[in-house]
């Protein structure tokens, strides 16, 4: 088990080797570069004064050692002060060393963005902080509601029961997060009046009024899938000889559900949740965006949009950690909750 | 100047009229597949239950509707009238007499039109990604699991990368204005593109090899029309004109092949992967047949329910992205009339119109919820077998 895990640790490493590296690649091409350089010099500067700029900062060195030094495995190099031919530091907002020192994500230090004259860090976290309570109450939500549907509709299948929640949960997963934020929104907001269509006061304090549509809009979309699995396993287990035993030995349908059925068919969708939180991630930007939540995925779009290179790089590393992390304790979980497989 | 507006029972009848083309058509069709459902084979079957039914019907209606968008649409979806502006459904407006039937939203242009001529994007671009997403995945996947060994950890290594980017991330990075003045859409398309016209050669090959009068025809077939198709989508370089695509719709195109094809990669390496054990593959084998052969005619036809179902799934999985595409605003034209764009733009206005936001909404919902119903009617029938 543990040097399964090593192993997977250690090809997690290698994918987010590459991956930061295609993402360092995409986001230092040269348009994006322009891009940057025209959103940060003043207005109606010419091409020598952009590239200059560029220059100035830093982003005409080697790619291989920006890339090194973005890590932490190359020494950062200070920019030299054009005006006194001193070594400076690269942004005035952040605090760059002034000497040649290994600092990168490696020794914490994720950069400077460039958009929010902040270091990474200050940025990042607390972002991240506010997603994940948006993600909790999410999960809360989520998870009874879609077992407790999948359970009824697999307990008989073929019933009325079953075919009324699974054509429902079809239909939520046909319901991307914009739809039926859009739709919520127009339902609970604009006509009955009861929730607030934007989620940008609860940083200051969370609200039934202000946060139920974000939570509702993202878990949506996941109760459907999450349903339907249940659902499958549910089936099965229902249909295994054991169950036929318990029946036949004169327990009540409503205990061999309990106390059979349930642990068996619950692995499936324990592999399947955690399977959704990459899915849970783009839906994290759609709702932010729309309901203007200042959380990780408004960062990734603010970031994305304006180029803002030490910063996007930040949230991919974080949303690739997060879908390989979650991927390793799935494979892992899934192999502790069921005593049949065994992983060498 | 006062707008006359039609009251509600109007606008419903309204709607219904103009979709004359599509109604007649769906009649036809459905009428003609339910006479002759026995000898459909697989497509019949969904006639036999309602969910099937109703899957088919989805798909159909936005399929004619795409089809028929000119008759259907009163207005050009682009062009705006100005007094229109954030019309209520039902205003008519008053130069043509014809009914703005779900107003017009904030540049003044109908939101009915758009809503219909947006279909048109959406099954164009969705199954034809789809499409080429399949044969990068069928033509990688195949390999993979039939080997195994270094083919394989190689394959999977790199298409576990692109499944742990997040999709969202992923299209920030490709779909960008920027990246048209690099090389990189390009090189990806003529890489992407290429899998059909090797797809299909490796196809004929493999089974006409002794057979050189068939052989000829067919792989000359596909490398004409496989390369008359190359020219155009790549190198914009049709000789008759006819091929064209935009260089944004191309991006959006190569990302979204890009973003789904490890997802089919990984479930055609799992069918082949359980196929290959089964006798009729050692019979195969035994015969000394080559392996691509064993590959593309003994294993592939084989797993064809699942990458089926998976396919209809797919397709409205694609629409979900184009419409996410459109409501970040990436690469799609701003007044493109696609859904996710219409989704975006009448999203920001909830709280003064909310009549511009519900058409696409549902448009897109129920396209989707119908390939989902089609996809689960389709596993069911062909778990039945």
């Amino acid at each position: 088990m543990l040097s399964f895990i090593l192993r997977r640790l250690g090809t997690m490493a290698l994918t987010m080797l590459c991956l930061t590296l295609v993402v360092f690649f995409l986001i230092n091409l040269d348009p994006n570069l322009k891009k940057l350089a025209i959103s940060q010099t003043e207005m109606h500067t010419s091409a020598e004064q952009l590239e200059s700029w560029l220059v100035n900062h830093g982003y005409r060195q080697n790619f291989f050692s920006r890339y090194g030094q973005w890590l932490g495995i190359v020494p950062k190099q200070p920019v030299t002060d054009p005006a006194t031919g001193k070594p400076a530091r690269r942004f005035s907002f952040c605090n760059d060393p002034v000497e040649p020192t290994f600092s990168g994500v490696l020794q914490g230090d994720f950069g400077c963005s460039t958009k929010f004259k902040t270091t990474v860090a200050s940025k990042l976290f607390p972002a991240l902080g506010a997603t994940g309570i948006l993600m909790f109450w999410v999960l809360v939500v989520m998870v009874p509601i879609s077992l407790l549907i999948g359970i009824l509709a697999g307990m008989r299948e073929g019933s009325r029961t079953d075919r009324t929640l699974s054509v429902a949960s079809i239909a939520s997963t046909a319901t991307p997060e914009y739809v039926s934020g859009v739709i919520f929104t127009v339902i609970f907001a604009s006509w009955l009046g009861l929730l607030n269509g934007s989620a940008a006061s609860a940083s200051r304090g969370i609200t039934f009024y202000n946060f139920t549509l974000p939570v509702m809009t993202l878990a949506i979309y996941g109760i459907g899938y999450i349903a339907r699995m249940t659902r499958a396993s549910m089936v099965e287990v229902m249909t295994q000889q054991y169950i036929r035993t318990a029946r036949l030995k004169g327990l009540s349908f409503g205990s061999v559900v309990v106390k059979h059925a349930l642990r068996n068919a619950l692995i499936a969708p324990f592999t399947v949740i955690m399977l959704q939180f990459p899915w849970l991630l783009t839906g994290v930007v759609i709702v932010e965006v729309m309901f203007r939540y200042q959380g990780f995925g408004y960062t990734l779009v603010e970031a994305a949009g304006n180029n803002d290179i030490d910063l996007l790089l930040g949230c991919s590393l974080v949303s690739v950690f997060i879908v390989l992390i979650t991927q390793l304790i799935s494979d892992v979980g899934y192999a502790f909750l069921n005593p049949r497989i065994r992983v060498q | 100047m006062q707008l006359e507006y039609i009251g509600a029972f109007d606008v419903v009848l309204g709607v219904l009229a103009r979709f004359w083309p599509v109604w007649i058509a769906l009649v036809v069709v459905m009428g003609a597949s339910f006479a002759y459902k026995k000898r459909l084979g697989l497509y019949g079957q969904l006639f036999d239950s309602s969910v099937g039914i109703v899957g088919v019907g989805i798909c159909l209606f936005w399929l004619f509707t795409a089809i028929f968008a000119s008759t259907i649409s009163p207005f050009n979806p682009l062009v705006q009238i100005p007094i229109m502006k954030d019309a209520l459904p039902g205003a008519v407006e008053p130069q043509s007499g014809l009914v703005y039937l779900f107003g017009g939203d904030k540049l003044a242009r109908d939101v009915f039109s758009r809503m219909v001529y947006g279909s048109q994007i959406v099954l164009i671009i969705a199954p034809a990604a789809t499409g080429f997403a399949l044969m990068v995945g069928i033509t990688l996947g195949l390999p993979a699991g039939y080997y195994g060994g270094r083919i394989d950890t190689v394959l999977s290594f790199l298409a576990n990368l692109v499944l742990a980017f997040p999709v969202i991330l992923l299209f920030y990075l490709l779909v960008t204005p920027g990246i048209m003045e690099t090389p990189i859409p390009y090189a990806m398309a003529g890489l992407f593109f290429l899998f059909p016209i090797v797809f299909f050669s490796v196809l004929f090959w493999t089974r006409y090899k002794k057979r050189p009068d068939r052989l000829y025809i067919l792989l000359g077939l596909t490398l004409i029309i496989g390369g008359w198709v190359y020219a155009g989508l790549v190198f914009d370089a049709d000789p008759f004109r006819i091929i064209h695509i935009d260089p944004n719709q191309l991006n959006i195109f190569v990302a979204v092949v890009f973003a789904s094809s490890p997802g089919v990669f990984r479930i055609v390496r799992g069918l082949v992967m359980d196929i290959k054990t089964r006798d009729y593959v050692a019979a195969a084998q035994t015969r000394g047949e080559s392996p691509w052969y064993i590959m593309l005619w003994e294993i592939l036809p084989n797993a064809r329910g699942p990458l089926i179902v998976d396919a209809c799934l797919r397709i409205g999985y694609t629409t979900i992205l184009l419409g996410t595409l459109g409501y970040f605003g990436l690469g799609l034209a701003p007044e493109s009339p696609d859904w996710g764009t219409a989704i975006k733009d009448a999203s920001r206005l909830l709280r003064s119109f909310i009549h511009p936001a519900l058409p696409p909404t549902i448009a897109l919902m129920s396209f989707v919820l119908g390939l989902n119903l089609l996809a689960d009617s389709l596993r069911e029938q062909s778990m039945k077998d």
